[in-house]
């Protein structure tokens, strides 16, 4: 279990003063991530927010060594910085022991990336691929990738007269991982900080591929006031839209259950990318999402049970 | 020592030797033998090499800059499509100054669909800021491969080795090789300012560059470039010392008293060559132009062998799809704009998709140029020799 106060206490491995949006998501995951690496890290990002916001040259929050090659590379850009390690290493030019981390949005995991996570995953790279997931391409223009839920109004699956929003469900990107087998797979989200340092160090302690698929609310993508951001991590949790899970060695763990599992509409209404939803003609769209919803948890209490 | 071979195993050897730190592949015909013969030295234990298969030649591309970035030294292969897919990391790769050795085989680009050899891949990628070196034989294909990790080392910049596919790759020929122990020490240790894995001084790469600073950041890359020429004039220089083999960056063959003169690229520098000898026994004066280093272009040297000539074929295995002919002949009237010697210019867009050219068909190309030279006119500027129709 971490202690806040020796986090709070460690140098700043990203620093302030990036140009995200207040209330940015995503930065607090980039923080938060590293605080909890007790080791030294380097570190790789995709495009996207992320990696825009925080290395406009000559300036970086980064306190760490940090590389981005391109979009969809970023899980074979860091296999490769992994192999490099391993051979400088061998031959006594590297000393230290070295953890390695990928950060992406999810369009650089879900979608354009997925093939060379996958790739990173088989190849068994011991490198913590992290997705940021803030359920759209937010550095663009907030338009839909296949993390954005239905009914989500994006600038590519806008709210229309005749269609409300994005049609199809998520993608269960989190799923497709596990079925490679990594060293450890995990969901978090930073309003539970503790359930994502611990997530991080286990996955970081893997001799292995690992990954943590972060929920990382978008105050400009999701359209809500910029000091909502940690209530509305913490109502994906409460709601089940985003249950905090890890899998290891072939067992399913739920890490944090809500005491009572509230209906999605109570995470969607405080969000203006669902906002025409409320006005719609039916319930339908809502209603997709909450079976969605709904089923996913399901199917998760059981695999965790039938792991007892 | 002297072995037989073809160009992939000559080039998969010289690999072997280099003993890179990183190889990141993915097979792709002309050139899986490369890939297929190195994992083979990695598996039986012959070098130390953390290989790794990735699962396109994009991911292939995108490991090498990241492994190339903590300071180790990394190789590759590929060919047509597989750089093409690589197109986007090119441009990444040299921007961030990183040495990675391309070991290329020459195959078109799709579509139609093909396996045989043109050099529409390695000229789709001529502006990515990559050093581009044409190979003519197995022997230099060797040779040239280890030359290029050391020109890459010394310039900070990535390098592409190739060789015609089939032709050259797939081709059994006498090579001459450097001992094992000598290739290592030739190369020496790879020299970085900045090692991504130095946590204790911590470094952004590939930061955003926006208007106050990318211009100066690209022209500083060009810059490299233009210091590239003299690097590899030396590095060969150092090479002949040890191997006896000496290259230039411009291969000029009987062009003393040359009256005409081709000017081409690969293995039909070969071909052209022996076309040369027999008109030279028919006492005609004939003589051939080699571009071996092609990015960057040796202007002046390439200038100086031209000049020679009174009228010059250019042979070009690709087109610019421009109406414009090929690339080299487009280099070479750009590069004689300013010349007083300027010889009169015929373009041969010949071999795409790996049609044959014949000793009998370049002797055929001399004969049309000794016509220009009585006549003092090029009847018609482009061609495209051996299509049907035409
Ligand atoms: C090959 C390629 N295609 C498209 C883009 C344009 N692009 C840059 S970032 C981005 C979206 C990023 O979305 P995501 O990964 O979710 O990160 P976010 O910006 O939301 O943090 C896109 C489409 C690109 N840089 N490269
Ligand atoms: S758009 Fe969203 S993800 Fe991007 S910086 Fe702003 S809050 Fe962060
Ligand atoms: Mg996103």
């Amino acid at each position: 279990m971490a202690k806040l106060k020796e986090l709070a206490a460690q140098k700043e491995k990203f620093v302030g003063g990036h140009r995200g949006c207040a209330g940015c998501g995503a930065a607090i995951v980039a923080r938060q991530v590293l605080m909890a690496a007790e080791n030294p890290v380097v570190v790789g990002a995709a495009t996207g927010c992320l990696e825009v916001f925080s290395t406009i040259y000559p300036y970086s929050a980064w306190n760490v060594p940090y590389i981005h090659n391109a979009f969809e590379n970023v899980a074979a850009t860091m296999a490769g910085v992994e192999a490099g390690y391993r051979a400088l290493k061998a031959k006594g030019k590297v000393k230290k022991d070295l953890r390695f981390i990928a950060f992406a949005g999810d369009g650089g995991t879900y979608d354009i990336g997925l093939q060379a996570l996958s790739g990173m995953i088989e190849r068994r790279h011991r490198v913590l691929y992290v997705c940021y997931n803030n359920e759209a391409y937010m550095n663009t223009g907030i338009q839909r990738s296949s993390a954005t839920p239905r009914g989500a109004h994006t600038t590519t699956s806008p709210a229309g007269k005749v269609v409300p929003g994005k049609l199809q469900l998520r993608k269960n990107l989190t799923e497709i991982v596990i079925a490679h087998e990594p060293a450890y797979a995990a969901q978090a989200t930073f309003a539970y900080w503790n359930d994502l340092v611990t997530k991080v160090r286990k996955a970081l302690d893997a001799d292995g591929p690992s990954f943590i698929n972060v929920y990382a609310p978008c105050r400009l993508g999701w359209a809500y006031a910029p000091e909502k951001t940690v209530k509305v991590s913490k109502l994906s949790v409460e709601t089940c839209i985003w249950p905090l899970y890890e899998y290891e060695n072939g067992t399913y763990r739920i890490s944090v259950k809500p005491k009572e599992k509230k209906p999605i509409t109570e995470f969607l209404n405080m969000q203006g990318r669902f906002g025409h939803l409320f006005n719609w003609k039916d319930d339908v769209p809502v209603k997709e999402y909450q079976a969605e919803v709904d089923f996913i948890w399901e199917r998760l209490l059981k695999r965790s049970e039938a792991a007892g | 020592m002297i072995v037989a071979r073809t160009g992939n195993e000559a080039m998969a050897e010289a690999m072997r030797q280099i003993n890179p730190d990183v190889v990141a592949a993915y097979p792709i015909t002309p050139a899986t033998e490369v890939v297929q013969l190195f994992s083979k030295f990695v598996h039986d234990g012959q070098v130390d090499t953390q290989f790794v298969p990735a699962e396109s030649e994009h991911s292939a591309i995108s490991a090498c800059v990241g492994a190339s970035s903590t300071g180790a030294r990394v190789m590759t292969s590929t060919a047509s499509q597989g750089i093409a897919l690589m197109h986007e990391i090119l441009f990444i790769a040299s921007g961030l100054r990183l040495p990675i050795v391309i070991c290329l085989v020459n195959r078109a680009l799709s579509s139609p669909i093909n396996i045989h050899c043109d050099h529409s891949d390695s000229l789709a990628s001529r502006d990515s800021g990559w050093i581009q070196i044409f190979t003519e034989n197995t022997q230099e294909a060797y040779d040239t491969t280890i030359i290029a990790v050391k020109v890459a080392e010394a310039a900070s910049l990535p390098a592409m080795v190739t060789t015609d596919g089939f032709i050259i790759s797939h081709g059994m020929e006498r090579v001459e090789l450097v001992d094992d122990e000598a290739v290592p020490k030739f190369l020496g240790e790879r020299k970085i300012q900045h090692s991504l894995l130095d946590v204790d001084n911590p470094k952004t790469f590939g930061a955003l560059d926006l208007q106050d600073y990318f211009f100066e950041h690209k022209r500083s890359e060009i810059d490299a470039m233009d210091h590239v020429l003299p690097i590899i004039e030396k590095v060969q220089d150092e090479y002949g010392k040890l191997s006896g083999r000496h290259y230039p960056l411009v291969d000029e063959y009987r062009m003393d008293d040359a009256e005409v003169a081709i000017l081409c690229m690969g293995s039909t520098g070969g071909t052209g060559k022996v076309a040369v000898e027999r008109l030279r026994e028919q006492g005609k004066k004939v003589g051939l132009v080699r571009c071996r280093v092609y990015r960057p272009f040796p202007k002046e040297a390439m200038v100086a062998a031209l000049a020679k000539a009174k009228v010059v074929g250019v042979l070009d295995r690709s087109d610019t799809m421009s109406t414009l002919g090929g690339h080299l002949y487009n280099d070479a009237r750009s590069i004689l704009y300013d010349s007083d010697m300027r010889p009169h210019l015929k373009n041969y867009v010949y071999g795409l998709g790996g049609r044959d050219i014949s000793i009998e068909d370049i002797e055929s190309i001399y004969k049309e140029l000794f016509a220009i030279q009585k006549t003092g006119k090029v009847d018609k500027d482009i061609v495209y020799f051996g299509v049907r129709g035409e």
